[in-house]
């Protein structure tokens, strides 16, 4: 833990409208992150674990705390030095890609705003990166598998070389063999671009086998920080965490009653 | 498809080798995907007989228009002699028949097209673009920008468009440049709130946030990201409202407000021809057929079109 953190959130605070119908998506949530690891958010649908990502990169309104991305706190509104930095995939491929853009579009855009050279080369690299051939390069997003569309929207995340990634569920719009190919990948890369992750996700088990740390969020709090070994183990502290790790274990019958016989 | 060998870019052997080379799954350049993604459209636009006949007529138009002093027997200013031609019924040597100056009325019919076409095409030119840009960045900006820009276009659209462009071409004098400029701002607003409601459809999504993150600027992703969206419904609206602009570009005609004798201008035709409807009936029966035909050529096109880039719209 010598090292300064990559990702310094304190006391970060998202409310949405104002009065009788104000909302407070988050509510005061720290952590850090340390260069090279991955960090989970995981909670329930509405648990704010979402926000806190849209929040880091200006996409949710910050109504208090601070966030420092490598030791800087980010401007608002974010520079083009931080977008270098941060970058973001989205939960479902099928609307996170410009259905009229070809895949040379979709990737060469970011180039073209950051007044990168070389595009032609980048967007061959970028493609090769991410497994797809350059026969994928003029495909439009409807010629493309809902996996394919995700490699494409990561490819989009990574061209311009940014050192934190940010994870909104890259997987669950995905079915289950995809998802574990996806996974491999962003495991892949994040080794040898020596990448920083936040994930997002709902699934322990693929928060488990990703991240270092993770963070339990319920109703917009930080429930419990904790490791993915503590996890595994379970010897979690908090009971809401248990019940989450007892959700994904599937369905358990609970001990049969007494005087309801069943076939044996 | 992955492990096949590489084709060559445009196989030599014609209709099979050109259509497996336009619907490659695999297009090797931007023309390449961009012309499959063409030909896809004009597969299903082609399947609609009715909207080809409409796209016929518009290019008949287009054709005539262009070759009018080639296709036109006389002159359409010019009359014959007064004495013994004005008036004459359609026959071989004058197939619309003469107007009352004795000019040839088919020949002006063929020279009007000129006109029919310049009024569409610089309404199209004119008032697409302002439409696109109210609604599109009222849409993605909201907020006051919204508000003061949609309450501009509420403005324009409480005017009846006729009576609106009566006065301002009262205003400026008649004229078929003046007639233009009246079509056109009085054709924008439609336009523009369709923009905007497409755009409000789309600026929450993902693939804006997704480019938003890159650091695109505001122009930049209105122009890059959102206005394509928005093209294709206000394509085929701008193409069903041509019929509309034809008819009151030919109505200001009528009442003497758009083109200004001797201009050949079929509203203005069917003016003239209205003193002698009932005995020569030719005189005004002719031009009124152009601007049917024409009309009924822009809505059929226009409905083929909207099944070919608005499949939600199509039954």
């Amino acid at each position: 833990m010598a090292r300064d953190p990559m990702l310094d959130i304190r006391s970060l605070r998202v409310t949405y409208g104002t009065g009788r119908m104000q909302v407070d998506a988050v509510k005061d949530v720290s952590f850090q992150v340390e260069p090279g690891s991955v960090y989970g958010l995981v909670g329930e649908s509405g648990s704010g674990k979402s926000t806190v990502l849209r929040a880091i990169c200006g996409l949710a309104p910050v109504s208090a705390g601070r966030i420092m991305v490598d030791g800087r706190e980010v401007p608002s509104p974010r520079s083009k030095a931080f977008y270098r930095t941060v970058q973001m995939v989205f939960q479902d491929p099928y609307a996170s890609l410009h259905p009229r853009h070809t895949v040379d579009r979709t990737l060469s855009e970011p180039l073209a705003i950051h007044g990168e050279r070389d595009a032609e080369a980048r967007i061959l690299q970028a493609l090769r990166e991410v497994g797809l051939g350059p026969s994928f390069r003029f495909r439009y997003p409807h010629q493309l598998s809902g996996g394919q569309r995700q490699r494409i929207a990561i490819a989009r995340a990574l061209i311009l070389r940014p050192k934190v990634l940010l994870l909104d569920e890259p997987t669950s719009a995905l079915d289950a063999s995809v998802q574990a190919e996806i996974l491999n990948l962003l495991d892949d890369l994040r080794r040898n671009l020596g990448l920083t992750y936040i994930l997002v996700s709902h699934d322990l088990a693929v928060v488990a086998h990703l991240c270092d740390r993770l963070l339990v969020m319920r109703h917009g709090e930080a429930v419990e920080e904790t490791s993915s070994e503590t996890l595994r183990a379970n010897r979690v502290e908090s009971d809401y965490t248990r019940s989450l790790v007892e959700a994904s274990q599937g369905f358990t019958r609970r001990t049969p009653q007494a005087g309801a016989p069943l076939a044996s | 498809m992955a492990g096949s060998p590489p084709l060559p870019p445009i196989p030599t052997a014609a209709p099979v080798g050109m259509r497996a080379w336009l619907l490659s799954s695999e297009p090797s350049s931007r023309w390449q995907a961009r012309l499959g993604r063409g030909y896809l459209g004009w597969r299903t636009f082609s399947r609609n007989p009715l909207a080809v006949i409409g796209l016929a007529v518009i290019l008949l138009l287009v054709f005539v228009a262009l070759f009018a002093d080639v296709i036109a027997p006389y002159s359409p200013i010019a009359g014959g002699d007064l004495r013994t031609e004005r008036l004459l019924p359609p026959s071989a040597l004058h197939w619309f028949g003469t107007d009352d100056q004795a000019r040839d009325i088919f020949s002006r019919v063929i020279y009007g097209s000129r006109i029919t076409l310049m009024v569409v095409m610089l309404v199209a030119v004119i008032a697409t673009p302002i439409g696109l840009l109210f609604g599109t960045v009222a849409g993605y900006m909201g907020g006051w920008v919204d508000t003061v820009l949609m309450r501009i276009t509420d403005i324009f659209l409480a005017f009846p468009r006729l009576v609106l462009a009566l006065a301002f071409v009262a205003a400026l004098g008649p004229g078929i440049e003046n007639a233009i400029i009246a079509i056109a701002i009085t054709s924008w607003p439609p336009y523009a709130r369709i923009a905007r409601a497409e755009t409000l459809t789309i600026r929450n999504s993902d693939f804006i946030a997704a480019v938003k993150l890159q650091g695109a600027s505001t122009p930049r992703i209105i122009l890059g990201h959102v206005v394509p969206l928005c093209m294709s419904s206000l394509i085929v609206r701008v193409t069903l409202d041509m019929a509309g602009i034809i008819l009151t570009a030919a109505g200001l005609g009528f009442l003497g407000l758009g083109a200004q004798p001797p201009m050949p201008e079929w509203g203005a035709m069917v003016a003239t021809g209205r003193n002698y409807l009932i005995d020569q009936w030719w005189v005004a029966a002719m031009p009124g057929l152009a601007i049917f035909v024409v009309s009924l050529g822009f809505n059929l096109l226009g409905d083929g079109l909207r099944d070919v880039l608005d499949p939600k719209a199509a039954k």
